[in-house]
């Protein structure tokens, strides 16, 4: 069954199973890998992507329940310089940086829905997203420092 | 030791002629070293013997070269997992080539002895690259300033490197190293041990914050991972495992998933049974045009397994077995005075036995392989922490001689030792073979987490004595585990190998005149691999809870107890015994308890210890020395009434020696610290020969709510020693820091791992 899906500003014509999860769309139909598989049931947040700038977990959900416009991190900003990106490039987030894209992506959308967040807002928005090899305390500064707050 | 040969008369004979340009090739002529724990159990192909850089660049060894725009490109041959070894280890050549980082290009190497050994783990990475790197580095500048003056007519001495540049110092005329390629290429290569190495005080990146080279395509997604590697024709697969390790097909009905849209063959993957190294543990595969598709037809597999003799495995029977064995003499594995009169004569006799549970990597990359068999070839992409190791896994799996396969390195999302082991590579060569394409592997969680190469169980029992004054006169342990050896012999040898003894068992650091450590036996049930840290998480946690619970029965402050128990300044005597001190000579790494009480002090005083604190809060603390590296942990830790558990503060104290780049050595302390956390709340159980945890719901790791909150890291300064390990021993003393701060805070004894948070409440 093919279907209009559009990504990162371009649309896509894709003959895919309405059940298919929007992560295996765009990963491994579209082609952008920048959005990564981590557990499948939206329990890790390494699939995180925008829906209409709301982050979602691409990869429990259904690409024919997708009638918005989708965002991937190589769609977060044009010249890769959202404010989330560059922080985390100045205060040198990443370790292996597998979890980053879902890291970046949840936190654009936390800021967007909330440009000041308390700490409080941080840990329950950033707690579904995993990260392994524990750059957690980087990331609460970077998103403070994004957003302006006293660190 | 290490020799560098000018090679060009002999590749030039070789047949570099039609190559027409005038060029040194040198080979590095590092004497192999196989792995300590697999080497000896897979094969390795012969180096390369060397590729000839285009005409008219210096490359005078096969890590670095430099073309006429003066662009250098030096070679990456560790894999990168987060720990910023792509950065760390060209920091030092480029600093020791006096070259600008900004024209520096980073290339990965594929697995080839040429290049020394490529085994990243072990936190060996920069311990092992640091000399010779600043040796290349040398080489090649000194060969730029020859080529200078050469150039000028003026003498050599009268010229230095700088920036990119060599400057004529008395007049300041300077040539880019871009214009001088070529005169440096026609000149011989210096022996490497000629050259002058930079002082210290005039390191350019040594010693400072680098941001690393992978960063800013994480930031846009276009970083490529083993996961993200994609071929022309690619088809994608994945691969049901029996449940129960080393279980074996009996049938199997493909029917159902092969109606399923998408999917192209199911194929039956032939099964290892041990030793099982590396190789797959076989089962049967989906290839489909996605992975989805792939998924949805595994869902519809029917097979039949004969599960064999590990369905029996139970852990919790098993934790009783263990505990068992430890209340029977164990081997002695290292023995001082005499333990048994010295415990009797005790005035205080303090026992406690310990359990830290299995763990799995959890890497958030599960393991995945791209392969693509062609014409006898095979090229193999994979995430995986040794692409030597993967060469020959992948030839053996495809009866290929390991010259015809190319070994890829992609970068790893996380690895914790997972990734040294690539059975997912393996498979999908043999996927490639059949069906002709390039076919990628993908692992799902469940794959990850069921079929692991899991961190040991371990159960330990301590016993210790204190004489009238506080003092310990006697430590007593046993400490039974199953091996990672069982993976490597067969029969199972159920007794720890050596190595796993000295990753902080035999290396007891404290001054206790009657010690007596013995090694039980345990049969391993699952693959057990390492995992970030090893056995030393298990070591340190018993060790300083035990230190923590004698400083109790002393009567006395647990950090002023453990400074003594450390005791006089000197190096630890393991002449008792058969230690392995991390692939080092003890010469150049001893065990220096100055330097444990060091970083130990360090942490007490940032961590601001002895201050007054709230009810119910409490700082722990914790020291050890693991991959020659010593780190001090104070967990300041908050305990509400129902035995919630929190981390407001966590002072991490490092001592690595000379290090390289300091953000990367902060980031690993801080990462360790989360690692470390994890595995206080987090285990692995079987039941049934069958994993109980499946996905991230059951398998718990430590988010962002739960992370301490401010985590400091320390680094001494040390650079009068050479560099230590950094990847790992950040790990070991978060456990027994924390749970000594839970009982300061609480009065209860944690004894156990994960941390039972019921038993806190009030």
């Amino acid at each position: 069954m093919t279907q209009k899906l559009t990504v990162n500003g371009q649309t896509y014509e894709v003959d895919v199973p309405p059940d298919m999860p929007l992560l295996w769309v765009i990963r491994d139909v579209i082609g952008l890998t920048g959005t990564k598989f981590g557990c499948g049931i939206a329990a890790c947040g390494a699939c995180t992507v925008h829906l209409d700038g709301v982050a979602v977990r691409s990869c429990a959900l259904p690409v024919g329940s997708v009638n918005s416009k989708v965002t991937t991190i190589e769609g977060l900003s044009a010249k890769g310089d959202h404010p989330v990106q560059k922080a985390w490039l100045k205060n040198m987030v990443p370790q292996c940086g597998y979890c980053q894209s879902g890291q970046i992506m949840q936190a654009a959308s936390l800021l967007k829905m909330n440009p000041k967040p308390s700490d409080e807002d941080i840990d329950a928005a950033m707690a579904g997203n995993i990260c392994r090899c524990g750059t957690y305390t980087r990331i609460r500064t970077a998103i403070k420092e994004a957003a302006g707050v006293k660190a | 030791m290490i020799t560098i040969e000018n090679l060009s008369r002999r590749t030039f004979l070789k047949g570099a002629a039609a190559l027409g340009g005038s060029f040194a090739l040198g080979l590095i002529l590092d004497p192999f070293k196989p792995h300590p724990f697999y080497g000896s159990f897979i094969g390795s192909a012969e180096a390369a013997e060397g590729v000839p850089p285009p005409a008219g660049t210096l490359s005078p060894n096969v890590f670095v070269s430099i073309d006429k725009t003066g662009t250098v490109t030096i070679i990456a041959h560790r894999s990168e997992m987060g720990q910023g070894v792509r950065t760390s280890v060209p920091m030092i050549l480029a600093d020791e080539l006096e070259a600008d980082w900004s024209r520096v290009k980073i290339e990965q190497a594929v697995g080839d002895k040429m290049y020394g050994n490529q085994y990243t783990d072990g936190s060996r990475s920069v311990r092992h690259n640091y000399e010779r790197m600043r040796e290349f580095g040398a080489v090649t500048r000194t060969m730029l300033v020859q080529a200078a003056a050469q150039q000028w007519g003026l003498p050599v001495s009268e010229c230095k490197a700088q920036n990119h540049k060599v400057i004529h110092v008395p007049s300041g005329k300077s040539l880019d190293y871009g214009q001088l390629v070529e005169t440096a290429a026609a000149l011989p290569v210096p022996p490497a041990k000629s050259v002058m190495l930079k002082d210290p005080k005039d390191f350019r990146y040594i010693g400072k914050p680098m941001s690393s080279v992978d960063f800013p395509d994480m930031m846009v997604g276009k970083a490529i991972y083993g996961i993200d590697v994609k071929m022309p024709g690619m088809l994608y697969a994945v691969v049901e495992h029996c449940p129960v390790t080393y279980g074996k097909v009996k049938s199997f009905d493909a029917s159902e998933a092969l109606k399923v849209p998408g999917v192209k063959k199911v194929v039956e993957i032939p099964q290892n049974q041990p030793p099982i190294v590396f190789n797959t543990l076989g089962g049967i595969a989906v290839v489909a045009t996605n992975t989805w598709a792939a998924n949805e037809g595994r869902k519809k597999l029917k097979i039949e397994w004969d599960y064999g003799p590990n369905v029996v495995y139970d852990s919790d029977a098993f934790r009783k077995d263990m505990e068992e064995e430890n209340t029977k003499d164990g081997k002695v594995v290292r023995k001082e005075g005499d333990v048994k009169a010295a415990l009797s004569d005790a005035a205080k006799v303090v026992e406690a036995d310990f359990y830290v549970p299995h763990f799995a990597h959890a890497t958030m990359e599960p393991p995945s392989g791209t392969a693509f068999v062609k014409d006898g070839k095979c090229e193999v992409w994979s995430s995986c922490q040794d692409p030597q190791a993967a060469r020959s896994t992948v030839a053996g799996a495809i009866g290929f001689d390991e010259k015809n396969v190319t070994s890829h390195v992609a970068l790893l999302g996380g690895a914790f030792g997972r990734k040294s082991k690539p059975d997912f590579a393996a498979e999908a060569a043999i996927l490639s073979r059949q069906l002709g394409v390039p076919v990628k592997v993908t692992w799902s969680r469940e794959d990850d987490l069921q079929h692991a190469y899991y961190h040991t169980v371990n159960a330990q029992r301590i016993t210790a004595g204190l004489d009238q004054n506080g003092k310990v006169v006697a430590w007593h342990s046993r400490s039974t585990f199953p091996t990672i050896w069982s993976t490597f012999e067969t029969p199972d040898p159920q007794y720890g190998h050596k190595i796993e003894l000295s990753l902080g068992y035999l290396d007891l650091p404290y001054a206790i005149p009657n010690i007596q450590l013995e090694n039980g036996k345990a049969k391993a049930h699952v693959r057990i691999g390492w995992l970030r840290s090893v056995n030393n998480i298990p070591n340190a946690f018993a060790q300083n809870t035990m230190a923590n619970m004698l400083a109790e029965a002393a009567g006395r402050d647990p950090y002023e107890f453990l400074l003594e128990l450390l005791g006089p300044d000197r190096v630890v005597d393991l002449s008792s015994t058969d230690y392995w001190n991390y692939d080092q000579t003890y010469d150049e790494y001893p065990i220096m308890t100055s330097r444990l009480k060091n970083v130990l002090r360090v942490a007490a005083k940032n961590a601001g210890y002895g201050k007054k604190l709230p009810a119910r809060e409490a700082i722990g603390l914790a020291v050890h020395r693991s991959f020659t590296t010593y780190v001090a942990t104070a967990v300041h830790v908050k305990v509400d009434k129902d035995g919630k558990v929190s981390v407001p503060r966590v002072d991490v104290v490092c001592d690595a020696g000379r290090i390289v780049n300091v953000d990367r050595v902060r980031s690993q302390m801080e990462g360790a610290c989360i690692y470390g956390m994890s595995a206080c709340v987090t285990e692995i159980t079987a039941k049934e020969g069958r994993i109980q945890q499946s996905n991230f719901g059951e398998y718990q790791l430590v988010r962002m709510p739960d992370a301490p909150r401010d985590i400091r890291v320390h680094i001494v300064e040390a650079s009068n020693f050479p560099p230590g390990g950094v990847g790992e021993p950040g790990t070991p003393p978060f456990a027994p820091a924390l749970c000594n701060a839970i009982f300061a805070a609480t009065g209860k004894r944690i004894l156990e791992l994960p941390i039972n948070e019921g038993k806190l409440a009030v």
